[in-house]
């Protein structure tokens, strides 16, 4: 159970094509993130699973069944929305119950399923209050328990961390993991936050412009990106990209270096400079130099490091960690 | 930081708001004490505020006079006639343009709100002309079906305008749950839409009751409202201020007791998407 694939999944709005074609397979119990810029498509793709948006073409079949013409109803999903889409009418009881009692779970069934999921998500004491009475995390948590009460095949989540605090998300982010550890079923998350992406995900499938770029585990995609988009989106801060000369010298039309993968060095390095900026973030620092013939680079140093702003620095990049790509932004290895 | 207001400010405000309320109540409140004078009292100059002498003598002469109660059952019969029918035709309407709407959505409602920019009396002639050739005038069916069509922009608009702060993800999140077409409508749009539905219901009984143009160029005695039995008391032979004004008070008081106790739901409906 719990299996997902998409076979040649298409989406055209009019002349508009969002999707032009997509081909995924899902593991059962796997945690899947789709992970893009805003305008990518990965939200529409996560609907058109959900069976909120219809296919222009292609198939999609969940524990190996064609469900491609299927309502939402007819799935066995559930979903999680980023704007929690509460019944603001029914009580935090009835919210969680209300997938139960459409399916005709006898009462006292339902019952004790709610009280099951009230407890694992500390919700107990909410359960007679009304959606409006509760604060942002409570909401969200809500959200959660309508979809475990459940058992679905499968749990989609939309942006569902991106309306709470910084704080709070990062809470939400592990108790999400625990409950994919706990429930082992499969999960399809949608964020444009890579780190979420990083954190969470067995496997992470990077978008751009409806297109599936890359697909693989957070180190796959993080080691060995398949193309000058995944390089830049994945990482924090973002991978240096230097094209001109410096490149031409590694016989590429762009090279990509992380700001871990370059070295601090005495004297005269590969490439030389002054530090425009630091951030010191205590763990790290990381320096912002304008190197002759680079251009800006980011490079990350030890947290105690005492380099100036306008101070003489020389760097040295890790050659076997330097990423190089054609003028296609494909990767060449 | 809150903002502080100094008191005489606040009493200034207070002070205006009051008076000016009492001038828009006014005429009404001249027009029910009028209705307790004698016809010597209501014509007095200088005018009379308080001092005079209370009678009820009006209220009996014109209960007797004329039939207020069949008035004002077809004043009943038409207000919630032509709601009940408005409804059936708005929700559907007001359903699909808010959750599927099509390229000239906008542009429909557009024209359907243009036409109450249209004078009435532009109407009158074809209208008058059709009633008479399909024997429709002074007949309840007849009114209730102008009624209806009179104020239908008004009340798909102010639908449309309700069903569109409901967020389509909660009607997305049933449907995922697994509710039928049905399940949802019963379970999740119609108790969420419950308060809009309820503040136009209101003002469209309002609208029709005091509906008074139409209701007096079509109707003559069956199908003839209240506004036709406060018409009536402006004869030929001269004006009787106090049985005039006691007919009009028989005629607003359930209108006016209604919107009383509905104040609240009115004032939600008046000023609907005005604030999010």
């Amino acid at each position: 159970m719990g299996t997902i694939s998409l076979k040649n999944v298409r989406k055209v709005f009019g002349d508009h094509v969002i999707i032009p074609g997509a081909d995924l397979d899902i593991k059962n119990g796997e945690f899947v993130v789709f992970v893009g810029p805003s305008g990518c498509g990965k939200s529409t793709l996560l609907r058109m699973i959900a069976g909120l948006e219809d296919l222009t073409s292609g198939a999609i079949a969940i524990d190996g069944k064609d469900v491609s013409q299927a309502a939402p109803s007819e799935r066995g999903l559930a979903m999680v929305f980023q704007s929690y889409a509460l019944y603001p009418h029914m009580s935090v009881r009835n919210n969680i119950a209300f997938g139960l009692k459409m399916a005709g779970v006898p009462k006292a069934e339902i019952d004790s399923k709610v009280a099951k999921a009230a407890a694992t998500l500390n919700l107990t004491d909410y359960l007679d209050r009304k959606p409006r009475q509760l604060s942002g995390g409570q909401r969200q948590r809500v959200a959660i328990g309508r979809a475990i009460v459940r058992q679905p095949q499968a749990f989609l989540f939309d942006e569902p961390l991106s309306n709470l605090d910084a704080a709070l998300r990062v809470n939400m982010r592990v108790f999400i993991m625990q409950l994919h550890k706990d429930l082992s079923a499969t999960m399809i998350y949608v964020t444009h936050d890579q780190v979420e992406a990083m954190t969470m995900a067995d496997r992470i499938v990077v978008l751009n412009k409806g297109v599936i770029e890359q697909v693989g585990s957070p180190l796959e995609l993080y080691n060995n990106p398949d193309s000058l988009f995944v390089a830049g989106f994945i990482g924090s801060p973002k991978m240096n990209f230097v094209t001109g000369s410096e490149a031409a010298k590694q016989k590429a039309h762009t090279i990509g270096i992380r700001p871990e993968h370059i070295d601090i060095v005495e004297g005269k390095g590969t490439w030389n400079g002054k530090i425009a900026l630091a951030e010191h973030l205590g763990a790290d620092s990381f320096l912002h130099v304008d190197a002759d013939g680079a251009g800006r680079l980011v490079v990350r140093a030890p947290g105690e490091f005492r380099g100036k702003e306008g101070g003489a620095i020389a760097l040295k990049p890790d050659m076997s960690r330097l990423h190089r790509f054609d003028d296609m932004g494909g990767v060449i290895r | 930081m809150a903002r502080a207001v100094s008191s005489r400010r606040k009493w200034t405000f207070t002070i205006l708001a009051w008076a000016l309320a009492f001038l828009i109540f006014f005429p009404i409140l001249w027009t029910i004490l009028t209705s307790f004078k004698t016809e010597g009292d209501a014509a007095a100059i200088p005018p009379k505020f308080l001092f005079f002498d209370w009678t009820f003598e009006n209220y009996g002469i014109v209960q007797e006079r004329s039939n207020y109660f069949k008035f004002a059952m077809n004043s009943v019969i038409l207000a919630l006639g032509s709601t009940f029918f408005a409804l059936i035709i708005a929700i559907p309407s007001a359903w699909g343009m808010a959750f599927s709407p099509g390229k000239r959505t906008k542009d429909l409602l557009m024209w359907m709100l243009s036409t109450k920019m249209m004078p009435p009396v532009g109407a009158l002639i074809p209208i008058y002309l059709i009633f008479r050739d399909f024997g429709l005038l002074d007949t309840r069916g007849g009114l209730i079906a102008v009624l209806m069509l009179l104020n239908l922009p008004i009340i798909i608009w102010m639908l449309y305008t309700y069903f569109k702060e409901i967020p389509a993800e909660i009607l997305e999140a049933s449907r995922m749950d697994g509710a039928s077409v049905w399940k949802e409508l019963v379970y999740v749009l119609t108790p969420m839409a419950i308060p809009g539905i309820a503040s136009t219901i209101l003002l469209n009984v309002i609208l029709a009751w005091n509906e008074a143009f139409w209701t007096l160029a079509l109707t003559t005695k069956d199908a003839a409202p209240l506004p036709q039995f406060i018409a009536s008391y402006s004869s030929p032979e001269g004006l009787f201020w106090a049985k005039l004004s006691a007919a009009s008070t028989m005629a607003i008081a359930p209108i006016l007791v209604l919107g009383w106790f509905a104040q609240k739901q009115l004032v939600r409906g008046l000023t609907f998407g005005a604030v999010k």
